[in-house]
């Protein structure tokens, strides 16, 4: 149960990150790594320096120290589209979809495809290709969408999450950032977008998912990444994980016999 | 009360969404359901009445053609206007921005002292430039300096018409070269130049609003500006460029106000931007952004004008014509948010948190 898992297994990997927000220090020295098939769920409780090191992976903040490795190689990013180029995308908790456009035009958005030749190089753009390839990439996660649809205002939270998603999927090259992704949806709602979830591991790629629901992390992780006082405080495998000690991890009340590794091995 | 409550949220915040009844309103319709349906209707109606009542002179080939130049100029202003609804923002400069760029124009073209179409065109420069520029001050403040775009332009609208008058001392400019009259007053086949031109940019604009990227980024920024800045679409940039849009416009409606009236005609324009935004407005523009056509913004900017000349034909007072579009307006945006309230009950449950 001990992977000895080389650098370039490891899709993203964050070393000793240092953040403060003036006097208050979110996260101090936290350690993270995700990898390539899997998902990683990344848990804590409120003020645990969960959002931060969301912030760090997704590139969207600089961290004050540390270090991020992607697929082995130093990275540091200091906007979202700097993340983007090495292939990590986030799916944020608000749902950074434009309500009035469609789910194809939401799904491309900030990269539309366009027509070739002239038409193209007036940004003309080539919606026939963009909704054909858009049905396959909802297909492929299982979501159903009709793309004709035109707005994502009229679709359901389950449909609307799953759009955001597959947006990121369908972008990321190596990573792919959830925060939250069942938050605001019912159950039904929650097993579909978890399915997809799933899927989009089966697929290759690395999965983070940040969650406060524990049903959520044990029915669709592979690993688990415990975040406590700005610091990793444990990590499980699946196998190993059990709601008590996710529990007792994440407050710092005693494990059971079964302790997890202690962090920062 | 309480009962009242208690028994409507099982109702309405179910998640079943209930196929049948929604299925049954889109099949039978899709006309109805059409962004453009109440406005569209309300033009119909008008045009029919007016022919009713007097159809040879209402038709005849001199008011259709009166009718349309005198639409003209408000819609370059409108389609402006529409842009920035479109981004969640509003431009009340352009009609100010419109009698700066003329004055200028008028200016400089009087200093060049040509009166042929190389003066003419030199003007058309000149008033371009200007409502560029005012429009590129607007743009800057909205996007860059995070102000609310009601109060800069509502700034921008007396700096510029006040700047207008400094420059001509409160006096109306007339020195408007030849050319430029004739192309004010010039056919092609019997269709004004002038209307060929608003034509034209409401062709463009719409193309390029529908069709391309722009316009895409355009909807994203107004209907979720950080969703767009996420994307990475240069969002204060492409707020700015609207705004330019926007105040060039005005600054092309400026200059074929000169060639149509003569006159830089300062004192006239101060409902102009109230005029176009209307007209947007009733195209089924929305001003909380992400939604608006050019199309719809042609046919709003119809309505006040087939008023206009319709109640002269009819005999009746024009001032009529403020009364009944105030009155066209408010139906048509009423109209469509209890249509958008129903329609999306029917289809998520109503339950969504907006």
């Amino acid at each position: 149960m001990t992977p000895t898992a080389t650098e370039t297994d490891i899709a993203l990997r964050a070393h000793d990150i240092r953040v403060s927000y003036g006097q208050v220090q979110a996260l101090r020295g936290a350690d993270f790594e995700c990898r390539a098939g899997e998902v990683t769920a990344l848990i804590g409780d409120n003020g645990a320096g969960k959002s931060t090191l969301v912030k760090v992976l997704s590139g969207s903040m600089a961290p004050d120290s540390g270090e991020l490795f992607v697929a082995g190689r130093p990275f540091r990013a200091t906007t979202p589209t700097d993340a983007q180029t090495v292939g990590i995308e986030t799916v944020y908790q608000d749902l950074a979809l434009a309500p009035d456009l469609g789910p194809v035009q939401n799904l491309y958005l900030g990269r539309e495809l366009r027509k070739r030749g002239l038409l193209g190089l007036l940004g003309f753009l080539d919606n026939k290709t963009m909704t054909a390839s858009a049905a396959q990439d909802f297909e492929r996660l299982g979501l159903r969408v009709d793309t004709k649809r035109g707005s994502v205002r009229e679709m359901s939270g389950g449909q609307r999450q799953g759009v955001a998603v597959a947006k990121a999927v369908s972008w990321a090259k190596s990573v792919v950032i959830l925060d939250e992704p069942t938050a605001a949806l019912g159950v039904v709602q929650t097993k579909g977008v978890l399915d997809m979830v799933r899927r989009v591991a089966d697929n290759g790629l690395a999965v983070v998912l940040i969650t406060h629901n524990m049903s959520d992390v044990l029915s669709v992780s592979d690993r688990i990444e415990v975040l406590r006082l700005g610091q990793r405080v444990a990590r499980f495998t699946r196998a190993e994980a059990t709601l008590e000690n996710l529990v007792a991890a994440m407050t710092g009340g005693t494990a059971d016999a079964s302790a997890p590794r202690p962090a920062g091995d | 009360m309480a009962s009242v409550n208690t028994q409507r949220t099982p109702s309405t915040t179910g998640r079943g969404p209930d196929p049948a009844p929604a299925s049954t309103r889109r099949g039978t319709s899709v006309v109805t359901q059409h962004p453009l349906f109440v406005v569209t209707t309300a033009l119909v109606a008008l045009l029919l009445i007016f022919t009713l009542i007097n159809g040879p002179t209402f038709l005849s080939a001199q008011n259709v053609r009166n009718m349309a130049l005198a639409g003209s100029i408000i819609l370059v202003l409108a389609i402006g206007v529409t842009y920035v609804i479109i981004t969640a923002g509003f431009d009340l400069s352009v009609g100010s921005n419109l009698v700066l760029s003329g004055v200028v124009s008028v200016v400089v073209m009087r200093a060049v002292g040509g009166q042929g179409w190389g003066a003419a065109l030199l003007g058309l420069a000149v008033a371009v430039l200007v409502g560029g520029i005012v429009g590129a001050i607007n743009g800057a403040l909205v996007a860059y300096a995070d102000l609310n775009p009601i109060i800069v332009t509502l700034g921008t609208l007396g700096a510029a018409l006040g700047l207008a008058q400094v420059v001509t001392g409160g006096q109306d400019l007339n020195d408007v070269p030849p050319a430029m009259m004739d192309f004010g007053v010039g056919r092609l086949a019997g269709v004004p130049w002038v209307v060929i031109a608003a034509g034209v940019v409401a062709l463009i604009a719409g193309i390029a609003l529908h069709y391309t990227a722009f316009g895409r980024h355009t909807f994203a920024i107004g209907s979720n500006k950080e969703a767009a800045v996420r994307a990475g679409i240069r969002v204060r940039a492409h707020l700015t460029g609207i705004y330019v849009i926007s105040g060039v416009l005005a600054g092309l409606a400026g200059w074929l106000s000169l060639a149509v009236y003569g006159t830089t005609n300062i004192g006239g324009h101060s409902l102009d931007a109230l005029n176009a935004a209307t007209a947007a407005l009733l195209g089924g523009a929305s001003l909380f952004g992400g939604i608006g056509s050019i199309a719809g913004t042609v046919i709003g900017n119809a309505i006040p004008v087939v008023l206009a000349s319709g109640l002269v034909i009819a005999g009746l007072q024009t001032f009529w014509q403020q009364v009944v579009t105030g009155v066209v307006l408010i139906a048509a945006v009423y109209l469509d948010r209890v249509r958008r309230l129903r329609r999306g009950r029917g289809r998520r449950g109503g339950s969504t948190p907006e």
